[in-house]
C-alpha cells in the first residue's frame, strides 16, 4: 500500500565517458552537485541517501560508497545505505528511495549511482562484471556478459528469425540518440556496416552490439508530491514502481528468449499505474547488448515476442516515430557506468517529461517509463513517471 | 587366477601429420616416414593432460566391464607426464570415475612401461585377496624436444585395466608375468626440466632391445610356450619400426603383431603404448586365443604377460569402445603452429 | 576469491561427474545441484542424482573476448545444454570438427577447466563434445 506519493524534484549526471582526470568522488560530486542545484535544495536538507554501486570494490578498490558519497556532497551524518544489484544497483537505489519517502519514514532523500570502470584493464572489467552471473557455474567457465546475451541472442534468432542486421539497428538508433545528449560518452552516428563490421566479441554480439566500459554518475532527488512546487515548478511523480528477480544462472532460467524478471516487474508497474505500454510515450530501456533491447521491447509488451527486432529495424523506435526508446543513447549510445544507469535513465526521463531534453525532445511526452536490468535478467525493476499536475 | 575384466582406451582427437614437423625442421618426410615408420601421430587438446586421459580410458573401462567404479580397491597410473610432481594423479582418476573413497590409490613412474608395473601391482593385490578389483593406467602427454627425432613420435594416449579374479567377469587370463630390469641411462627426464634427454643411438640395442627380448625370452621359458603358440604379439612400440625387429628377432611374425602396433597412426603413447596396443588386440580377439605382452621403459625394464581370452569377451563387447573406431571417427589435423600453441610452447622456445 | 583450494575441492563431485540432485517432493532435477528446491522451497527434500552426460545443444556462442583468467584459452565455444534428464546447464563445447549448432547431440567429456599459472592448481571438470 502507498502511503503517499513520492516526486523527483532534481535530477543530475555527470558526462559519461572515459573520464581519466575524474575519480569515484570526482564523479559523485559532479553529479551530486548539478541535482542538487536542479531541486534547488541545500545540502544539509537530505535526511537519507541510497547510494548504488556494482564493484567498486574491484573497479577502484573501495567499499562503503554509500556514506562516502554522502560525505563527499557534504550531507553531514545523514543515513547512508549502499546498495548492490549488478548493473541494475541504480534502478533498485531509485526503488529504495521511493519506498523511503513513499513510506513517510523520510521526506527528502537521495539515489545516487556511480561506477568509476577505466582504472582497470578492460579483461579486469569484464571479470567484475562477470560477477553478476553465477560465479561458480558461469564465470568459472570463462562465461562473459556477452557470452550469456550472446547464448540469448542465439537462440532469439533460431526461434523468431531475428537477424544480426535487425540487432546491429538497435546499435545504430541509439547513437543517433546519443549523438544529441551532452552526456553521452558516443555522440557520433554509425552505421549498420560499421556495426556488423566490428570486431566479433561472442557470436553473434560484435563489439558495436555492446555497452561499453563507462565512467559516470547520476543522482536524483525524492521528496513527497505535496512538497515537490516548494524545489520545483515541474516535478515528475512515481507512478509505478516495481522489481522482480530470477535466477542468478542463465541456463536454469524458464526461457532464454525473454527475460521474465522484467516481464514480472512490467505487469505489476502497469498495473501500479493503471496504464498499459501503449500509453507510454518515451521509455529508456537496459540495452547493455542489441538483443537486450529486443527482449525489453518484447518483455515490457510493446511488442509480441519476436516481433520487435523488425519493428525496431523499421524505424519504429527511433526519436519521433511510434515510440521514442532510449531518447539518451541508452546503455550503448550514452555509456554504463553500471552503477549509475538506473538513475541516469530516470534523468532522461525527468527532463523528457520536463520537455527539457532539447534536441532529443520527444514532442508531448506525458508518461515516461525506466527499465534497468541487473545481470543476464536476474534482477529487473521498471519505474513509470508523469508529469504532476 | 586373476585376469582382465575389463578395459578402455582414449587417444586424443587431434593430429599432427610427420609432413608438417618436417616442414619446420627443413627435414625430409619420406625418409623420416621410413626410417621411424609413423606417418602422424596424435596430440592432446590445450585443455587435455595425463590426467584428463586417465580419466576418459578409466571412465571406458569401467563402462566396458559392467563392475561399479566403487568395486575398485585399487588404482594405479603410470605416467612419466604427470600434471603435477606432488599430488597424485591417481586421486584425480578416483574422483573422476567417482570410485568412492575405499580404495588405495599411487601413482607410478617408469618411464614407458610404468602402467603394466601398475598392472603387476595390481594382479598381486587381487591374487593375494588383498582387493576384489584394481584398476591400472597408463597415460601420457608426452614431450619431445622441437627438433629432436623424439618430436615425431612423442604423442598422447592411455589404456586403463581392470584386474579381477572372479570367473563370470574375466575376459582374458592372465597367464603369467615376468620382468627384466636393469639399471641403464638410455633416456631420463631431470626434475624440473621440459623435455627429456636421451643417449641417441644408445637406446636401441642395449636398451629396447635388450630388455624387451630378455623380458620374453623368460616369459617363453617360464611358461614353456613358442611364440608360435600365440595368436598375437604386442610390444613396447617407440616407433614403428623397433617393434617390428624385436619381434623378428624373437621368431614372431609380422601378422602377429600388426594388430596390436598402432604407433604408425598414433605415435608413441609412451606409458599407454603397450596397453593401447593390448587394447587393440583385446579388441578383435577371439575366446581361446593367446596374446603375448612386452612393454619398455627406459631406465630400464621390461615386463612381460602372457594372456588367454576367454569365452566372455563377446558377451561384454557391449559396452566396449573399440580403439581403432575412436581413432579413425575422430580425428582433427592441426599445422604445427597451432600444435605449438596447443603444448603451451611458443613462451618457451 | 573465486577460486582456491577449498572452493575447488567442495564441488569436485559435481564438477568431476556431474553429481546433482533431484527434489522428492515435486520429482525436479538439477545440475548444478541446489541445496533448496525451486518449485518447493520449505517442503523441498533433496536427494543426490548423477546425470548422465548426453544431451543437446540448446543455445550455443563462441567467446572470442576472454575474461583474464581464459585469455589463452580464446576462442572457446560456451553452449546452453539440455541434459537428457531434463536440466540446462552451461559448458564449454569442444571442438571435434562436427559444427556446434542447436540441435547437436553432445556426450560429457573431462578436461582440464582453468590452470593456475605454472605453480597453481589444475582445476578438472566437465566439457561437452559434439557427437
Amino acid at each position: 500500500m502507498i502511503m503517499r506519493d513520492v516526486a523527483i524534484v532534481g535530477v543530475g549526471m555527470s558526462k559519461f565517458g572515459e573520464r581519466w582526470s575524474s575519480g569515484l568522488k570526482d564523479l559523485m560530486a559532479e553529479a551530486g552537485i548539478a541535482a542538487l542545484e536542479d531541486a534547488n535544495i541545500s545540502s544539509r536538507e537530505i535526511e537519507m541517501l541510497y547510494g548504488s554501486t556494482m564493484a567498486s570494490g574491484r573497479f577502484a578498490g573501495q567499499e562503503h560508497t554509500a556514506a562516502l558519497m554522502a560525505d563527499q556532497l557534504g550531507f553531514q551524518n545523514i543515513p547512508a545505505v549502499r546498495l548492490e544489484n549488478a548493473c541494475a544497483s541504480g534502478g533498485s537505489a531509485l526503488r529504495q528511495g521511493y519506498i523511503a519517502v513513499a513510506s513517510g519514514i523520510h521526506d527528502i532523500v537521495v539515489v545516487g549511482g556511480v561506477e568509476k570502470m577505466t582504472d582497470v584493464t578492460s579483461a579486469e572489467a569484464s571479470t567484475a562484471l562477470g560477477g553478476a552471473g553465477d560465479q561458480e557455474w558461469e564465470l568459472f567457465q570463462g562465461i562473459t556478459f556477452p557470452g550469456l546475451y550472446a547464448l540469448m541472442a542465439k537462440r532469439h534468432m533460431y526461434e523468431y528469425g531475428t537477424t544480426e542486421e535487425q540487432m546491429a539497428s538497435v546499435s545504430v538508433k541509439n547513437h543517433d540518440n546519443a549523438s544529441k545528449n551532452q552526456y553521452a560518452q558516443f555522440r557520433r552516428a554509425i552505421t549498420i556496416d560499421d556495426v556488423m563490421r566490428s570486431k566479433m566479441v561472442s557470436d553473434p554480439l560484435k563489439l558495436l552490439d555492446c555497452s561499453p566500459i563507462s565512467d559516470g554518475a547520476a543522482v536524483a532527488v525524492l521528496v513527497p508530491l505535496e512538497k515537490a512546487r516548494k524545489y520545483n515548478d515541474t516535478p515528475i511523480k512515481i507512478i509505478a514502481s516495481a522489481q522482480a528477480s530470477d535466477t542468478l544462472r542463465l541456463a536454469e532460467r524458464d526461457s532464454l528468449t525473454e527475460i521474465k524478471a522484467t516481464k514480472i516487474a512490467a505487469q505489476n508497474a502497469y498495473k501500479q499505474a493503471k496504464l498499459e505500454a501503449k500509453d507510454i510515450d518515451v521509455v529508456e530501456v537496459h540495452d547493455c547488448f542489441s538483443i537486450a533491447e529486443i527482449l525489453a521491447m518484447e518483455d515490457l509488451g510493446f511488442y509480441k515476442k519476436g516481433k520487435a527486432a523488425k519493428a525496431i529495424a523499421d524505424g519504429e523506435t527511433t526519436l519521433n516515430s511510434k515510440l521514442s526508446v532510449n531518447t539518451s543513447g541508452g546503455l550503448k549510445g550514452c555509456g554504463h557506468p553500471v552503477g549509475a544507469t538506473g538513475i541516469k535513465q530516470a534523468a532522461e526521463v525527468v527532463w523528457q517529461l520536463r520537455g527539457d531534453a532539447k534536441e532529443r525532445q520527444v514532442k508531448g511526452a506525458e508518461v515516461g517509463m525506466t527499465h534497468n536490468v541487473g545481470g543476464s535478467g536476474a534482477t529487473a525493476v521498471v519505474h513509470i513517471y508523469k508529469r504532476a499536475d | 587366477m586373476a585376469g582382465i575384466v575389463g578395459y578402455g582406451a582414449y587417444v586424443p582427437i587431434y593430429r599432427i601429420k610427420v609432413e608438417d614437423i618436417a616442414k619446420v625442421w627443413g627435414e625430409d618426410a619420406e625418409s623420416i616416414k621410413k626410417g621411424l615408420g609413423i606417418r602422424e601421430k596424435s596430440v592432446p587438446g590445450k585443455d587435455e593432460d595425463a590426467a584428463t586421459i586417465a580419466v576418459e580410458a578409466a571412465r571406458n573401462a569401467i563402462r566396458h566391464s559392467g563392475i561399479k567404479a566403487t568395486e575398485l580397491g585399487a588404482i594405479f597410473t603410470g605416467s612419466e607426464s604427470h600434471p603435477y610432481a606432488v599430488k597424485p594423479t591417481a586421486t584425480i582418476v578416483s574422483a573422476g570415475i567417482d570410485a568412492g573413497n575405499r580404495l588405495m590409490a599411487a601413482d607410478l613412474e617408469f618411464a614407458c612401461k610404468a602402467g603394466t608395473a601398475g598392472m603387476q601391482m595390481v594382479i598381486g593385490f587381487v591374487e593375494s585377496g588383498m582387493i576384489k578389483y584394481g584398476m591400472a593406467i597408463g597415460s601420457d602427454t608426452s614431450q619431445g624436444r622441437p627438433g629432436d627425432a623424439l618430436e615425431y613420435t612423442a604423442s598422447a594416449g592411455g589404456a586403463a585395466f581392470i584386474i579381477g579374479k572372479e570367473k563370470k567377469q574375466v575376459i582374458a587370463e592372465i597367464l603369467k608375468t615376468v620382468s627384466f630390469t636393469s639399471d641403464t641411462p638410455d633416456f631420463w627426464r631431470r626434475e624440473g626440466a621440459g623435455f627429456p634427454s636421451h643417449g641417441g643411438r644408445f637406446t636401441g640395442e642395449p636398451g629396447y632391445f635388450r630388455h624387451i627380448t630378455n623380458a620374453t625370452k623368460m616369459l617363453l621359458e617360464e611358461t614353456g610356450f613358442k611364440p608360435s603358440d600365440f595368436d598375437y604379439a604386442v610390444f613396447h612400440q617407440p616407433n614403428g619400426k623397433f617393434p617390428t625387429m624385436a619381434a623378428a628377432q624373437l621368431g614372431f611374425t609380422t601378422k602377429q603383431i600388426e594388430n596390436g602396433l598402432l604407433t604408425p597412426i598414433i605415435g608413441n603413447t609412451y606409458s599407454g603404448a603397450s596397453m593401447v596396443g593390448l587394447a587393440a588386440t583385446l579388441d578383435i580377439a577371439k575366446p581361446g586365443q593367446k596374446i603375448m605382452v612386452t612393454s619398455f621403459g627406459s631406465g630400464a625394464g621390461s615386463d612381460s604377460f602372457a594372456i588367454e581370452v576367454t569365452d566372455n569377451i563377446d558377451a561384454k563387447r557391449k559396452n566396449l569402445t573399440k580403439i581403432m573406431e575412436m581413432i579413425n571417427s575422430r580425428k582433427v589435423y592441426i599445422d604445427y603452429s597451432t600444435y605449438l600453441k596447443n603444448r603451451g610452447s611458443i613462451k618457451k622456445v | 576469491m573465486e577460486r582456491s583450494s577449498s572452493s575447488l575441492w567442495r564441488k569436485i563431485r559435481s564438477r568431476y561427474d556431474l553429481v546433482g540432485n533431484e527434489c522428492k517432493n515435486c520429482g525436479s532435477s538439477y545440475f548444478p545441484p541446489r541445496v533448496v528446491c525451486r518449485k518447493c522451497g520449505r517442503k523441498s527434500k533433496m536427494v543426490e542424482k548423477k546425470f548422465a552426460g548426453d544431451g543437446e545443444i540448446y543455445s550455443i556462442t563462441r567467446i572470442r573476448v576472454p575474461p583474464d583468467t581464459f585469455k589463452d584459452e580464446a576462442p572457446y565455444f560456451i553452449g546452453v545444454i539440455k541434459l537428457k534428464e531434463g536440466p540446462m546447464v552451461e559448458g564449454h563445447v569442444l571442438e571435434n570438427g562436427i559444427e556446434p549448432k542447436i540441435g547437436t547431440k553432445v556426450r560429457v567429456r573431462f578436461r582440464k577447466m582453468y590452470v593456475e599459472g605454472d605453480e597453481g592448481l589444475i582445476y578438472y571438470q566437465y566439457k561437452f563434445e559434439p557427437v
